[in-house]
């Protein structure tokens, strides 16, 4: 609350701003729109995601098909005909990379989406609730976080079996004790302000409080979290496609890619440089993004 | 602080109860069946039942559970599927050789992202504080395994000057001792040795560091950034106090606070990364052994070395706090709920 204010505070004191009454909303999409490397980054990730769409629409537009196999023209280097070279089938590593582009957002997106809703809501329950219930799923949060987040989505993965699918929910699931934590720890502190307690003695039911008071809170921390977690997501599925637990062949996904170029490391370095570019470039972007969000919810950031 | 640690510590008990009974859960009801894995496809349907009936797979979930558990308490965690070597001996054998690589990695990490961070904060808004920042936003967003790759083509293949793989010349490797080939080998005075073994490790470690440098170059730039605009960092320099000094005996002390937290919990999380850089390099480690095992759905290892990194973890998160206790005196434990 005191954030909010203090944001408010700013933009009734910047001269150049309109006199009409800024919400905490547009300031901060004021304020990340002034942020060059975060809008860059905002384009590329609009790119990424124009280019997964129209590739899963008109596939036909790529102009070598991604999964073709030419057993002829395996390992051809990069050249004017394939950019980025060819893989073992022969196969083109640009079209590839483009088509897999699917894959990365969806899985980072999707997973995201898991631990969000399911860690939000646990770590609202615990810390409004207090108690036993958030002496259980703290220690239970704890225990998660007690086995490093990759370990465990190989595990599930190789309980579960291969595909994207699992992987979003392995991944999903490894991540939601770090959204708990943050929720219930602002939940916290909220829960003991007046306002908390004036809807309380208005007789407002505790889903009511939540949703109304507690969560709106909490959004600037989550969505920060959000979209860092979206680059950790995709980190961690080109990990699990890398030691060949990640999607079915004949799929075409970054980490995959990667993995299996391993035994040509010396012989065709492109079939690896390539893949690894492209989930480099795309962390790079979201985590530009959040960076870029972060400084734009925290007035003492931006000033600096 | 006796009081605290003792407390930590049982609250860790019901925290590691907790792993086993999760890897538990997903290694054996989430899992497929592992005869056919262990046995092969062709193996006749009499021997695999024979195999889960000989492993104890036949038991009801919660006997097993409790074969496993009371096996773990008493320091023995079953044997492998594959070798019928003993879980910890087969563990043990590998650990020094992660051990010895994370904490080179996290050497690096330290005494790289210290300095970095340090050197942009009081070179604010230069060139140098540009590079730093760009450097770790993308020591953050590389896939560490792909950071290896570029190293071996790089230093391996272009170069020539560095191993692509393993720990060290099979013919050098010290017989017996901590385990730990960069000591091993100091200790017998075989400086061929410690060379060889020296040249190994450099580029695990620096791929494994990566990831932690941009961490702690991040987080030493902003407590920096923090402790310099304090008042009595301002008063020091005010008395006349030289810039360096003020910076080293001032700021960067209590600017290292939060740092140390950072450090050691990045010294935690590298043991996740070394599954990944262990499995590029060769590096005969705990990290590329799990991944193999769980490959070939070997269930004792897997739960063993889970439930072995997990008590690590909790020990370095106990001997984190400890040490920010001990460096930073307002802090009383004993008035924490923990």
């Amino acid at each position: 609350m005191s954030r909010l204010m203090a944001t408010t505070a700013t933009a009734a004191a910047a001269p150049a701003r309109p006199a009409k009454r800024e919400s905490l909303w547009d300031d901060v999409r004021h304020s990340l729109a002034q942020n060059v490397p975060a809008m860059i980054s905002l384009g590329v990730i609009a790119v990424l995601a124009l280019i997964a769409i129209v590739t899963a629409i008109a596939p036909q537009i790529l102009p070598y098909d991604p999964y073709a196999q030419d057993l002829s023209a395996s390992f051809l280097p990069p050249s004017a005909e394939h950019w980025f070279g060819t893989d073992q089938q022969g196969r083109d590593i640009f079209c590839r990379i483009l088509i897999g582009s699917q894959i990365s957002l969806t899985v980072g997106l999707l997973s995201v989406a898991i631990s969000l809703v399911i860690g939000v809501a646990l770590g609202a329950i615990a810390g409004y609730k207090g108690g036993v219930v958030d002496t259980v799923i703290m220690r239970f949060m704890d225990m998660m976080l007690a086995i490093p987040s990759i370990l465990l989505a190989i595990a599930f993965m190789a309980a579960l079996g291969r595909g994207i699918d699992k992987a979003i929910i392995a991944i999903g699931f490894v991540s939601i004790p770090e959204y708990a934590r943050i929720v219930r720890s602002q939940v916290l502190a909220v829960k003991q302000a007046d306002y908390v307690a004036a809807a309380r003695v208005i007789g407002d039911s505790d889903a009511l409080i939540i949703f109304r008071h507690v969560l709106p809170n909490v959004m600037p921390s989550i969505i920060v979290r959000a979209t860092l977690g979206i680059s950790a997501a995709i980190l961690d599925a080109a990990a699990l496609g890398f030691l060949g637990l990640g999607v079915q062949p004949p799929a075409a996904e970054w980490g995959d890619m990667l993995g299996r170029g391993r035994n040509y490391i010396f012989a065709a370095p492109h079939t690896m440089i390539f893949p690894g570019l492209a989930i480099t470039v795309t962390v790079l972007a979201f985590n530009l993004l959040g960076d870029g969000i972060r400084d734009a919810f925290d007035p003492k950031a931006r000033k600096r | 602080m006796i009081k605290y640690i003792a407390k930590r510590l049982a609250q860790a008990i019901p925290v590691l109860l907790g792993v086993s009974i999760l890897v538990f859960l997903i290694m054996r009801v989430f899992s497929a069946d592992p005869a056919p894995v262990v046995l092969g496809q062709h193996a006749t349907a009499e021997a695999m039942e024979a195999w889960r009936e000989a492993n104890g797979l036949n038991d009801p979930l919660i006997v097993q559970y409790f074969t496993f558990l009371t096996g773990a308490l008493t320091g023995n965690l079953g044997e492998s599927y594959y070798t019928h070597t003993p879980v910890t001996q087969e563990l043990m054998s590998r650990f020094p050789a992660t051990i010895e690589l994370a904490v080179v990695a996290i050497l690096i990490a330290a005494l790289m992202g210290v300095a970095l961070g340090v050197l942009s904060a009081v070179r604010k808004n230069t060139a140098i504080d540009g590079i730093a920042m760009v450097f770790a936003l993308i020591g953050v967003s590389m896939p560490i395994f792909w950071l290896g790759i570029l190293l071996i083509i790089l230093f391996s293949g272009v170069l020539h000057i560095l191993p692509s793989g393993g720990r060290i010349d099979p013919l050098l490797a010290p017989v017996g001792g901590t385990g730990l080939y960069l000591i091993d080998t100091l200790l017998a005075g075989d400086f061929e040795a410690f060379a060889d073994a020296a040249s190994h490790i450099i580029l695990p470690a620096l791929a494994l560091s990566m990831y932690s440098m941009a961490v702690i170059t991040r987080m030493t730039r902003s407590s920096m950034l923090e402790t310099l605009g304090e008042d009595y960092v301002r008063t020091a320099r005010a008395k006349g106090l030289r810039r360096g000094r003020v910076n080293r005996h001032h700021a960067l002390r209590c600017a290292m606070l939060p740092v140390t937290t950072v450090i050691g919990l990045q010294l935690g999380s590298l043991l996740g990364g070394a599954m990944l850089t262990e499995t590029v390099f060769a590096w005969p480690g705990m990290g590329k052994y799990v991944v193999e095992c769980i490959l070939k759905s070997d269930f004792p290892v897997v739960q063993g070395a889970v439930l072995l990194i997990g008590a690590i973890f909790i020990v370095i998160n106990l001997v984190v706090d400890v040490v920010y206790a001990y460096l930073d005196p307002r802090i009383k434990y004993a008035q924490e709920e923990g």
